[in-house]
């Protein structure tokens, strides 16, 4: 007969991924009125952001097991998409995030469809050259994209008569978006799709074997990642008012891709961590800006050497093991 | 100038550009023959290769020709240092894995050039003089045609290597089958280290020969390097006349466009045929 204590401990198990996300929700409403540095918020808004393009791209790479160092590209046709729709066309700014993420779709079908043939190499440079095409038409296209200098005077959101603009509405508001991302990937990795996935990333024959159409799958993942990456996009473009080309070059992309890493290929709650510790990285070594960059590398590549499942899911991982040990010493 | 002049023209520039790439696409094809990774930090490599030749000449005051092949063996260190600290050391077999640790490398190195020379953009000399030659109505520089001479010189040397030195073979016979290139006795550490010094001396090569024609900055090499992996895989990726054959289709087809069409989006149009290739023929134009 199990004792309250245990229906209690049974229940927190059970329920332990709703409970974390509801947590986590109750901390980020009541982050605002203990923070009130706007700098502080303008950064957790901006891991908040990223954090919606990293999940998706977490489920890209981490379970299906494909590669792409072009993300940054969609995140721009967001930002881009939402700047020329509300400024220059002068759409609505809602209808317009959502026109813009159809766009950012169909631009992936288009892509994915032929690239996701190619594996390993060949896809990661397939995403790489988009991604530098994409980047040289924002630069060059001037008359439409502002050029090297950027486009500005992007309108706030607003819902009803609610104004976003300033950095506690926009934490309410970017935040919103990345938990409904974060739910809408922690179902979707426990549903049948996530677990073809799964065995897609293992191995693609045998997932084939058991019924998976693999093709299918890469590409509907492939179009949920660049569809959450244009949404990001999009809130980034409203919040700050202002883009420019370089928030989306390559470099970007890449940096995406030491998030996932770092949190963990195919660990959804990694990728928060991990898309906070790169976000927050160049605020704590300021002091050492010159070594910025040899400090990104290697944090990357020590991980990879030596903890490749990433930093979370592997500190887990020699945690239970090492308790697992223990228990039968 | 006439159209034929013209042409002949863009002809020109876009074979001394392709060779470029073609000699980073060879230093690609060796590291992924052998080990079966993509090196992204071959892009560094060719920005080492135009560091080490500015401070031979400018730190020590090295004559051009004493810079030039010590410029050229120190990138082939570095490419020794990068495979014996940096790749060696993981025992990952995943790809994804690999492919990120090389990025890592990459963001290293470019982090360490930053720190030892500076963010400022460089000039280099041209190894020989800067007067342009005439050939039929069109202007060479004198560095593109050493360029063009000791591209083909060196893939020469390669082409011997490959097939006349013991070491050459070996590699060989590692890209074929590792297993059983280790079961007839062949060091295969040491070729895959070997492997990874060939690439660092092409990629150090291409760097000194090319920061002339560009300026010298501690990410001259990204773009470049990235043309040559896609050279690489236009022609067939790990296929080593593929390698050289897409180079020059690259090169050709970006100084086309270039000068046909606008020099802004000459970018865009070389990664637009190279996706559309990927498309049609996803193993590349030469490749298996």
């Amino acid at each position: 007969m199990l004792t309250t204590r245990d229906n209690l401990f049974y229940f927190i198990y059970l329920h332990r991924t709703g409970l974390t996300v509801l947590a986590l929700g109750v901390v980020l409403v009541a982050w605002p009125v203990m923070e009130s540095n706007p700098y502080n918020l303008g950064l957790s808004n901006l891991i908040a952001i990223y954090a919606i393009v990293v999940l998706g791209l977490n489920l890209f790479i981490g379970y299906a097991g494909q590669i792409s160092l072009g993300h940054a590209a969609f995140f721009a046709i967001g930002a881009y998409g939402s700047a020329i729709g509300t400024v220059t066309l002068g759409g609505p700014a809602w209808p317009v995030m959502m026109a813009v993420a159809l766009v950012a779709a169909l631009i992936a079908l288009a892509v994915g469809l032929p690239a996701l043939k190619l594996s390993g190499h060949y896809l990661a440079m397939a995403t790489l050259g988009f991604n530098i095409v994409v980047y040289t038409i924002l630069v060059q296209w001037d008359a439409v994209t502002g050029g090297p200098s950027g486009f500005a005077g992007i309108p706030y959101l607003t819902i009803g008569s609610v104004v976003f603009d300033n950095e506690i509405h926009f934490h309410y508001l970017v935040w919103t978006f990345a938990m409904v991302a974060l739910l809408l990937c922690l179902n979707l990795v426990r549903s049948g799709v996530g677990r073809g996935l799964a065995a897609l990333a293992e191995d693609e024959t045998a997932a084939a074997a058991l019924g998976v159409d693999t093709r299918r799958a890469k590409v509907k993942v492939f179009i949920l990642s660049a569809v959450l990456a244009s949404v990001a996009g999009s809130l980034f473009a409203h919040c700050y008012a202002f883009v420019s080309p370089d928030s989306f070059n390559i470099f970007v992309s890449v940096d995406f891709v030491i998030m996932v890493v770092v949190g963990g290929m195919g660990s959804i709650w990694g990728t928060l961590f991990g898309t906070a510790l790169i976000t927050l990285l160049p605020e704590w070594i300021e002091a050492l800006e010159s070594f910025k960059d040899i400090i990104h590398g290697l944090i990357l590549v020590m991980i990879l050497l030596f903890l490749p499942q990433g930093l979370v899911t592997g500190i887990v991982d020699a945690v239970r093991t090492r308790i697992a040990l223990n228990r039968h010493a | 100038m006439s159209g034929f002049q013209d042409l002949l023209q863009f002809v020109f520039a876009g074979i001394t550009s392709g060779a470029i790439y073609a000699l980073i696409a060879l230093g690609f094809c060796v590291v992924h023959n052998t080990i079966g990774i993509v090196n992204f930090a071959q892009v560094d490599f060719v920005s080492l290769g135009g560091m080490f030749l500015f401070s031979g000449l400018f730190w020590s005051g090295l004559p051009m020709v004493v810079a030039l092949p010590c410029a050229v063996a120190a990138v082939t260190l570095v490419g020794i240092v990068v495979e014996r600290l940096g790749v060696r050391p993981s025992r990952s077999q995943n790809h994804l894995v690999l492919i990120f640790l090389t990025i890592g490398i990459s963001i290293i190195l470019r982090g360490g050039m930053k720190l030892i020379w500076g963010k400022n953009r460089m000039a280099v000399p041209p190894l020989a003089g800067e007067e342009p030659l005439r050939i039929a109505g069109a202007a060479i520089l004198p560095q593109a045609v050493a360029i063009l001479v000791i591209t083909t010189l060196a893939i020469g040397l390669l082409v011997f290597f490959f097939r006349g030195t013991r070491l050459g073979l070996c590699m060989r016979a590692v890209a074929s089958n590792q297993t059983a290139a280790a079961v007839v006795g062949i060091p295969v550490g040491r070729v895959k280290a070997a492997s990874f010094a060939l690439a660092g001396g092409l990629g150090g090569l291409a760097g000194v020969l090319v920061t002339p024609i560009t300026t010298l900055s501690y990410d001259v090499g990204v773009l470049l390097g990235l043309k040559g992996f896609a050279a690489a895989i236009l022609g067939g990726f790990g296929s080593f006349p593929g390698a050289v054959l897409g180079g020059l289709l690259l090169g050709l087809l970006e100084s086309l466009s270039a000068g046909y069409w606008s020099s802004a989006y000459k970018d865009v149009s070389a990664f637009v045929v190279l996706l559309l290739v990927l498309f049609v023929r996803p193993k590349g134009l030469l490749g298996k």
